[in-house]
């Protein structure tokens, strides 16, 4: 049993950080003020192979693995939780079911622009009336012989009116329950396809949640996403891959907040004395770094299982269970750490608490995580 | 087109502290980089390769540790990379090393020899002159703007009171300052690169044609004498006074002294 990273993950870590600190962090402040998409963010993210890190380089992917996406996530998060889900929702939600399902044609036409950053990816499967139950799907699609006719609306998807290619779920037999689910690629440019309303958040609130909206919507044969009726397999092991994701944002928020914290600690005086020579402060700190270092160990675990394409879905939920109910946590203790600075917005761990609350929401709530834990001890 | 770009491995200055007891650098766990001016001057090549499909090799002297130098320029989009690394190389001043780095590139095609104008942690700015002067080649130094057209480079040299514009006909060398350029980061893909499809190839003492005497801390004119730490004479004077009369302070004592 080995923890040490390789030479590569400390370079791409060093690589990160110094990516972070200079292009991400400076922006953070302002793109959660003004619910401002980093577009700006995103080409260079895209210049640096960030968009793609985990898909071989003949798909336009960095030909790195899932343990070097996840650290990715985790280093954007540190500054940034938006910009972290936009990297995530991307890459574990959009190019990589198209990795995994695609056939070579889809791959080439849609994998390729995805993982070279040139376009952006969303998916599509909760709707007003179907989240955790995801098998309650309304939105429906109807062969029409040499085309496909999608028409419903999905709810709260990331990255939505920037997005270029979407992975839309659609029922193609309602008979059939989870089994008539169906999965496509459908293009915004899609003649029946619109982005309706913006989410207005709590956090992560430069990364753009919006409805999604099929209105008689002509999707080409060929865009069929895996077969027809494996909709739901498509979307529950997509979303195995995207708790990785999820769960390196929420690992990263921790990291943030607390490296916020201990620098904070050491600066602040009362009673005549740093409050990072008070007991209390050492013991929260403690824990904080724990919770933290116990996330990391089971994001990376996970990502590993993944890499080594072993069967990874249970560690995958433990991983965002836990990864992001310790977010949620120490976020907290560094906003009380920073007393009465920590609940203005100029400090960033007001900013991390709230970002960190959705991470115990979406992509499977913490509930849900349970079921799927609890599923494969009692099966 | 041809480049080779010199570069050092060092202490990254920002993180190194100074023993409180001794006033000498602690280098232990100080992270290592490369050396600003040389990073802009491996951006240069990197553009121009952009630009015009340029090959661009990477050089350095030191320890097997500088291997990681290397491997970010690679990971930067350097295509090759050399380790000039051996015992026999060890305690070379400038001299030396200069010697020692000419006789590698003289192995090496080349149109374009780029060198940092100089290391953070020596500050002499030699290497790079004396390169040229041992390989007989024209050199611009203080690089500050860079173009390229045919066979010529047309160069904006920084200089105390001016500039210089200068056009240069290759082979030649030329030093570049940090402020040239704002270097690329190294690529996801270009950091898998530098580990897996790229090599750092190593010479030592036997791949390169040189005399022993040249070599090493033998091959060194420069003697140190001694090395200290500039004492503290005496305390500043402190004044607590509100910001309009801290001002009147300054500019009074730098009216004394005569400075304006």
């Amino acid at each position: 049993m080995n923890f040490d990273l390789s030479k590569e993950h400390l370079m791409l870590q060093e690589m990160y950080r110094k990516f972070t600190e200079t292009e991400v962090k400076p922006l953070a402040e302002e793109v959660d003020e003004e619910e401002r998409f980093p577009v700006e963010t995103v080409k260079k993210l895209a210049r640096y192979g960030f968009m793609g890190i985990p898909f071989p380089k003949e798909y336009g992917g960095a030909g790195a693995d899932n343990l070097a996406y996840a650290m990715a996530v985790e280093e954007l998060s540190k500054a940034c939780g938006t910009t972290g889900v936009i990297v995530s929702a991307h890459t574990s939600l959009c190019a990589a079911p198209i990795y995994e399902w695609g056939t070579e044609e889809q791959k080439q036409k849609y994998l390729v622009p995805l993982a070279k950053g040139e376009k952006l990816g969303a998916f599509g499967l909760t709707e007003p009336n179907a989240g955790t139950d995801a098998a309650g799907q309304q939105t429906k699609a109807v062969d029409m012989g040499d085309h496909w006719l999608l028409n419903g609306s999905k709810i709260f998807i990331t990255n939505a009116d920037y997005a270029d290619v979407y992975v839309i779920m659609a029922m193609t037999d309602k008979s059939q329950g989870t089994r008539g689910i169906s999965a496509f690629i459908v293009e915004k440019e899609f003649p029946g396809f619109s982005v309706g309303k913006k989410e207005k958040k709590m956090g992560i609130r430069g990364s753009a949640t919006c409805e999604l909206i099929m209105e008689d919507c002509i999707v080409p044969k060929e865009n069929l996403l895996g077969k027809i009726g494996q909709g739901f397999k498509v979307a529950m092991k997509t979303l195995d891959g995207g708790r990785i994701g999820i769960a390196s944002q929420a690992l990263g928020l921790a990291q943030g907040s607390l490296d916020e914290t201990v620098k904070y600690v050491k600066e602040r005086k009362q009673f005549g004395r740093a409050i990072a020579k008070f007991q209390n402060t050492q013991f929260q700190l403690a824990d904080m770094d724990t919770k933290t270092e116990a996330s990391r160990l089971l994001v990376y675990k996970a990502a590993k299982k993944k890499d080594a394409k072993l069967p990874y879905s249970k560690e995958a939920a433990m991983a965002k269970l836990y990864a992001s109910e310790a977010a949620m946590e120490v976020t907290t203790k560094a906003v009380q750490l920073h007393g009465g600075y920590g609940y203005t917005r100029e400090y960033g761990v007001e900013r991390m608490m709230r970002d960190a609350k959705i991470t115990e929401i979406y992509e499977g709530t913490s509930e849900v995580q349970r079921m799927v834990i609890s599923a494969s001890l009692l099966k | 087109m041809n480049i080779v770009v010199c570069i050092k491995q060092v202490p990254d200055t920002n993180e190194v502290k100074l023993d409180p007891k001794t006033g000498t650098l602690i280098r232990d766990g100080v992270p290592s980089i490369i050396n600003p001016d040389d990073k802009a001057g491996l951006e240069a090549a990197l553009v121009l390769k952009d630009r015009f499909d340029a090959k661009v090799t990477v050089l350095t002297m030191g320890p097997p540790q500088a291997d990681k130098a290397l491997r970010e320029a690679l990971a930067m989009g350097a295509d090759d990379a050399i380790l000039l690394t051996d015992r026999a190389f060890a305690g070379a001043d400038t001299w030396a090393t200069s010697m020692t780095l000419a006789a590698a590139i003289r192995k090496i095609d080349y149109d374009l020899i780029i060198a940092g104008r100089q290391a953070i942690d020596g500050d002499t700015a030699q290497v790079g002159p004396q390169i040229a002067e041992k390989l007989e080649l024209p050199q611009v130094s203080y690089v500050k703007e860079l173009d390229r057209d045919g066979d010529h480079l047309f160069i904006t040299r920084e200089f105390e009171d001016r500039m210089h514009k200068i056009k240069l006909k290759m082979p030649c060398l030329i030093t570049t300052l940090a402020e040239l350029n704002e270097p690329r980061y190294m690529s996801v893909a270009g950091i898998m690169d530098a580990y897996r499809e790229k090599e750092v190839t190593t010479w030592t003492r036997a791949d390169i044609v040189i005399d022993d005497a040249a070599l090493g801390l033998k091959g060194s004119p420069t003697r140190v004498k001694k090395s200290f730490t500039k004492a503290v004479k005496a305390p500043g004077k402190k004044y607590d006074v509100d910001a309009a009369q801290a001002a009147q302070i300054i500019l009074d004592n730098l009216k004394e002294k005569y400075i304006i």
